[in-house]
C-alpha cells in the first residue's frame, strides 16, 4: 500500500459528463499527482479545469451528478467508493471565492472549523489554530471578523482552514482571481513556502500562467476542450506553441524573446523569470529587436470630457477620506486605466462620477455640463457603468431581455430594441445564445451580457470595473479588442483594474490611486517601470522590464512600449478575434 | 449599516457570562414575564432589567434603533388592542369603572387602562433583557450556546451563518440597487412612488439569484471541510460554566418560579386591584 501515500491523486482514462449536459466535459484524463509535487493546471475557460477540481475534491459525484468513466483514485481508493468527508481528509480545497469559504465569525473560528467538525477538544484546537495561523502569518488577526480583513488575508485564512486537516494535497481553484497584483504575487510565494514546509502536493488551477510561474512549479498540465493536451515541465511547455493554440497567454517576456527571434530551448530555462540561462547572443538579439521596432508615442487628446476638481468623499461612519482631493481631466476618446490597491479609492471614484454616491465637496462636469444636477438615470445616459460582479447587474431570466432592459426603461420601440440588442449581442459574441436563459451561462459569459446591456444604451463614456476579471486570454482579448473598437468609434473608456497586462496593453493612460489620492497619471509603460509608484500602489512590475534590464537596455519604458506596439501589430495581422 | 445582532464589546459582568447562560437566563426571564400579568412583579422585572443595562454597560444610544422599532410596534399593538377589544379589561377583572361620563363600547374604563398598562409593562419587562442578550453575546458564541441547550448543531450553525452573511447581503442589496439605477431604472425622487417600488422589487431578483449561488458555494465549502460529518461537533468559542453562570441561571429560574407562585396566589394570571 506504499503507492497510496506516494500518489495521492491518480486519474486514468477518466471521463465525466454532467447529467444536465449533452456532451462530456472531460475525456480520457490521465493524470498522476505525486506526493510533494507542485502542479499547475492551466487552460482557457470551459476547458474542464474546474470540473477536474470538483472531481479531485469529491464535489463530483457527491454534490454534482453525472456519469463517470475510467478511474479516479484519491489516496489509492476510487472516489466513487469514498465519502466526501474521507476525501477532504486527503484533499484540502481553497475555493476561488474566499468570502464564501470564510464561514467562521472570526479568523480563529474559521481556521478551527474543520477541527470543530471532527470533534477535536478545545485545548488541542486552540494550540493547532495558533500553530497554523503562524504558518500563514495571520496570528495577529485571530479575532478579526471577515469584514476587517483584506483580500489577501482572507485567502491566507482559507488556506489555513484547509491545512488544519493535515491534508496531503492542497488544491487551489483560481487563487489569483480576486487579488491585486502585489497580493497575487504574495499568494504564489505563500503557496510555495507552505509546500516546502508541509511537503503536501499542491495543485494550482489558474489561467494566469505568468503569475503562477513566479515560483517554480514541477509540471504544467495544459487542458483544452476537456482533454489534457500537454503534461510537462514549464520550460518545455514555454518553448512550444501549445499555449497559444490552447488560448493561454504566454508570459510577456517569453513573447518578447520570441519576437526578438531568440530560439528557446528547455536548457535556457525560460520558465525562470530571472532569465539567468540566456546567453549573450540571445541578449544581443533582444537589443537588436528593441532598436528595430519603431516607437509609437501614444496619441495626445485634448478635448476634455469629464472634469473633476478637488473631489472629496468619505463614507458615513468612517473618518478616513475615501477620496481626498481628486482633480483629473479625462479627454474625449481616451482609454484610461485606473489602478491601485483595494480601498485606494478607485471604485469610490467611479461611484461618485456615476452619482451612486455624492461627494462632500468638489466639482464634476461632463461635456461642459455640471453633473451634480443630474440624477443617476440621467447620468447613465452619458456615462455607462459596468460593475465587476455580473450577478449584481442581472435581473432578467433571458439574455435578450437583460440586454433590452435599459432600452425598455427608456421607452424605445420593440423593433428598434430588437435591432440594437441583436447588434450588440453580435459584437459581444452572444448572438448565438440570445434566446438562452442567463442561468446557463458561465461567469465570463454573464460578464459579457452585462457589458452588452450597458453598451446597448450607447453612452459617451463607459466605466468598467475589472472588465476582464475571470476571463481567459481569448475572451480577454475579445473584450479588450471590442472595447478598443468602441473607443475608435469615439467612446471614452475608463477601466478600473488590477490587471497589469490590461493596463500596459490597452490603456493609453494610467491613473494610479493610493489612499484616496492620485499619485501618478502617465503613460502606462512609464507607470509600470517606476519602482516607487509600483511599491506605493501595490502594483507589480512587468517581466518585460526585468528582461530589458537583463539585456542591458536602459530605457525600460521604451522597451515596454515597443513590445506593446509589436503585439498590436501581431494581433491585427494574424488573428482577428472578432 | 444597522445590523440587528449588535455585539458591543465592553468589559462587564454580563459580558463575562457564557453565551449559553445568557440565552438560558434570557429565556427563563422572558417566560416569567410572559406567564403573569401581576403588575407588581412586572414592574419589578422592568426596573431590574433596566438596572442590568447599567451592569452590562450598554447605553440607550447603542440600542436606539431596536428600541425605536419596538416602541413603534408597541404603539400600533396598543391601538389595535383598543380598537378590537376595548372591553377586554372589564371582562378580565369582572368590574366596570368608567372614567368619563361616556358609557359606550369604546368608553375608557379603569380596567381597560390597567390591563393595557400591564400589557405595556410586559414589554418593558422583556425587551431590556432581550436587547441585553443581543448586545452582550458575541455572535460566534451564539451558535455554540444554542447547541449547548440542545438545538441540533446544524440548525444552530445556520443561525450563526445567517448572522455572518447579513452584512454581506446588505452590502449586496445596496450595490444592486445602484446598478439598476445605472441601467436607467429611476429610483430618485424624480420618479413616482409606484415606479420606485416596482424598481425596488427588481433588485430582489438578482439579490436572491446571487444569494442562491452563494449559498451553494458556501454549502460546498462547508462540506469540503467536514461539516455534518459527525453527530456532534465541538466549538472553538465554547466556554466553561463558572460560579456566576450557575448563579445567574438560578436567579432566572427563581424568577420563573416566582411568576408561577404569583399565578397561584392571584388565582390566575391577573393581579386584580379592583375587587
Amino acid at each position: 500500500m506504499k503507492d497510496n501515500k506516494d500518489i495521492p491523486v491518480e486519474f486514468s482514462h477518466f471521463g465525466f459528463k454532467y447529467t444536465a449536459q449533452q456532451d462530456p466535459t472531460l475525456y480520457d484524463i490521465d493524470l498522476c499527482v505525486r506526493k510533494g509535487e507542485k502542479i499547475l493546471i492551466a487552460g482557457p475557460s470551459g476547458c474542464g479545469k474546474s470540473t477536474v477540481v470538483s472531481c479531485i475534491n469529491g464535489l463530483i459525484p457527491f454534490s454534482y451528478k453525472g456519469e463517470m468513466s475510467g478511474s479516479l483514485k484519491v489516496a489509492g481508493k476510487e472516489t466513487s467508493g469514498l465519502g466526501l468527508f474521507e476525501i477532504s481528509q486527503t484533499v484540502g480545497t481553497v475555493l476561488q471565492d474566499t468570502d464564501a469559504q470564510f464561514v467562521g465569525m472570526t479568523v480563529a473560528e474559521d481556521i478551527a472549523f474543520a477541527l470543530e467538525n471532527s470533534c477535536v477538544i478545545q485545548d488541542e484546537m486552540k494550540k493547532k489554530v495558533l500553530h497554523i495561523a503562524g504558518l500563514v502569518n495571520v496570528q495577529d488577526h485571530l479575532h478579526f471578523a471577515p469584514g476587517e480583513l483584506s483580500g489577501g488575508q482572507k485567502q491566507r485564512v482559507s488556506v489555513a482552514g484547509v491545512m488544519v486537516d493535515d491534508v496531503d494535497v492542497l488544491l487551489f481553484d483560481e487563487p489569483l482571481a480576486n487579488l491585486d497584483p502585489a497580493t497575487g504575487r504574495e499568494a504564489i510565494e505563500l503557496i510555495d513556502e507552505l509546500q516546502k514546509k508541509t511537503g503536501a502536493a499542491v495543485i494550482i488551477v489558474e489561467h494566469r500562467l505568468e503569475d503562477v510561474l513566479w515560483r517554480h512549479v514541477d509540471r504544467v498540465v495544459l487542458m483544452s476542450r476537456g482533454r489534457i493536451i500537454s503534461d510537462t515541465d514549464a520550460d518545455t511547455l514555454l518553448c512550444s506553441d501549445l499555449l497559444l493554440k490552447a488560448g493561454v497567454r504566454e508570459p510577456l517576456y517569453v513573447r518578447a524573446l520570441k519576437f526578438a527571434g531568440v530560439s528557446l530551448t528547455p536548457e535556457k530555462k525560460p520558465a525562470d523569470h530571472e532569465l539567468g540561462c540566456l546567453d549573450e547572443n540571445d541578449r544581443e538579439l533582444v537589443r537588436k529587436w528593441f532598436c528595430s521596432v519603431k516607437n509609437e508615442a501614444p496619441p495626445k487628446r485634448t478635448k476634455p470630457l469629464l472634469e473633476v476638481k478637488d473631489l472629496v468623499f468619505s463614507y458615513e461612519k468612517r473618518n478616513k477620506r475615501a477620496l481626498d482631493g481628486i482633480s483629473v481631466t479625462i479627454n474625449e476618446g481616451e482609454m484610461t486605466a485606473i489602478v491601485g490597491t483595494n480601498g485606494a479609492g478607485k471604485s469610490t471614484f467611479s461611484k461618485v462620477v456615476c452619482g451612486f454616491e455624492t461627494g462632500q465637496s468638489g466639482a464634476l462636469s461632463f461635456d461642459g455640463r455640471d453633473l451634480s444636477a443630474l440624477s443617476m438615470k440621467e447620468r447613465a445616459e452619458h456615462i455607462g457603468y459596468v460593475m465587476q460582479d455580473p450577478n449584481h447587474m442581472i435581473s432578467q431570466t433571458m439574455i435578450f431581455d437583460e440586454v433590452a432592459l435599459g432600452l425598455r426603461n427608456r421607452g424605445a420601440g420593440e423593433e428598434e430594441i430588437k435591432k440594437r440588442v441583436e447588434d450588440v449581442l453580435k459584437v459581444c459574441g452572444l448572438y448565438r445564445m440570445r434566446n438562452w436563459p442567463i442561468s446557463a451561462l458561465s461567469y465570463g459569459q454573464k460578464k459579457r451580457v452585462t457589458i452588452a446591456a450597458i453598451l446597448v444604451l450607447k453612452p459617451k463614456m463607459l466605466i468598467l470595473d475589472e472588465p476582464t476579471a475571470g476571463q481567459d486570454y481569448r475572451h480577454y482579448t475579445e473584450i479588450m479588442e471590442f472595447l478598443t473598437d468602441l473607443r475608435s468609434q469615439g467612446i471614452t473608456i475608463i477601466m478600473i483594474t488590477h490587471d497589469m497586462h490590461l493596463m500596459i496593453e490597452y490603456a493609453e493612460r494610467a491613473i494610479v490611486f493610493s489612499d484616496g489620492r492620485i499619485i501618478a497619471d502617465d503613460d502606462p509603460a512609464a507607470v509600470i517601470t517606476d519602482r516607487d509608484i509600483i511599491k506605493t500602489a501595490s502594483l507589480r512590475e512587468t517581466s518585460l522590464y526585468r528582461l530589458s534590464e537583463s539585456c542591458g537596455i536602459d530605457d525600460g519604458t521604451a522597451f515596454v512600449r515597443r513590445f506593446i506596439a509589436c503585439e498590436k501589430e501581431e494581433r491585427r495581422s494574424d488573428d482577428k478575434p472578432l | 449599516m444597522t445590523n440587528l445582532f449588535n455585539y458591543i464589546e465592553r468589559p462587564s459582568l454580563i459580558h463575562r457570562l457564557t453565551g449559553a447562560t445568557k440565552l438560558v437566563s434570557m429565556l427563563l426571564w422572558s417566560f416569567a414575564a410572559m406567564l403573569t400579568y401581576d403588575t407588581r412583579f412586572l414592574a419589578f422585572l422592568s426596573v431590574a432589567g433596566i438596572m442590568l443595562f447599567f451592569v452590562g454597560k450598554i447605553r440607550v444610544k447603542d440600542v436606539s434603533f431596536m428600541v425605536g422599532f419596538t416602541l413603534a410596534f408597541l404603539i400600533i399593538n396598543t391601538i389595535l388592542i383598543y380598537l378590537f377589544s376595548p372591553q377586554h379589561g372589564t371582562q378580565i377583572y369582572g368590574s366596570c369603572t368608567y372614567l368619563t361620563e361616556w358609557t359606550g363600547r369604546y368608553a375608557p374604563t379603569a380596567e381597560q387602562l390597567f390591563y393595557q398598562s400591564n400589557y405595556i409593562l410586559k414589554y418593558s419587562a422583556t425587551i431590556p433583557v432581550i436587547l441585553l442578550f443581543v448586545c452582550t453575546t458575541e455572535p460566534s458564541e451564539f451558535a455554540a450556546s444554542l447547541n449547548r441547550i440542545g438545538v441540533n448543531y446544524r440548525i444552530a450553525y445556520s443561525v450563526s451563518l445567517a448572522l455572518r452573511y447579513i452584512p454581506d447581503v446588505q452590502q449586496q442589496y445596496y450595490e444592486i440597487s445602484k446598478a439598476s439605477q445605472a441601467r436607467g431604472v429611476e429610483m430618485s425622487k424624480k420618479a413616482s412612488l409606484t415606479k420606485r417600488l416596482k424598481a425596488a422589487s427588481n433588485i430582489l431578483i438578482p439579490l436572491i439569484l446571487s444569494s442562491m449561488g452563494r449559498i451553494e458555494t458556501i454549502a460546498n465549502a462547508m462540506e469540503l471541510r467536514g461539516f455534518g460529518k459527525l453527530k456532534k461537533r465541538t466549538w472553538y468559542m465554547a466556554r466553561k460554566f463558572r460560579l456566576q453562570d450557575y448563579f445567574s441561571m438560578l436567579i432566572s429560574a427563581l424568577l420563573l418560579a416566582a411568576a408561577l407562585c404569583l399565578n397561584h396566589l392571584n388565582n390566575g394570571r391577573f393581579y386584580n386591584p379592583f375587587t
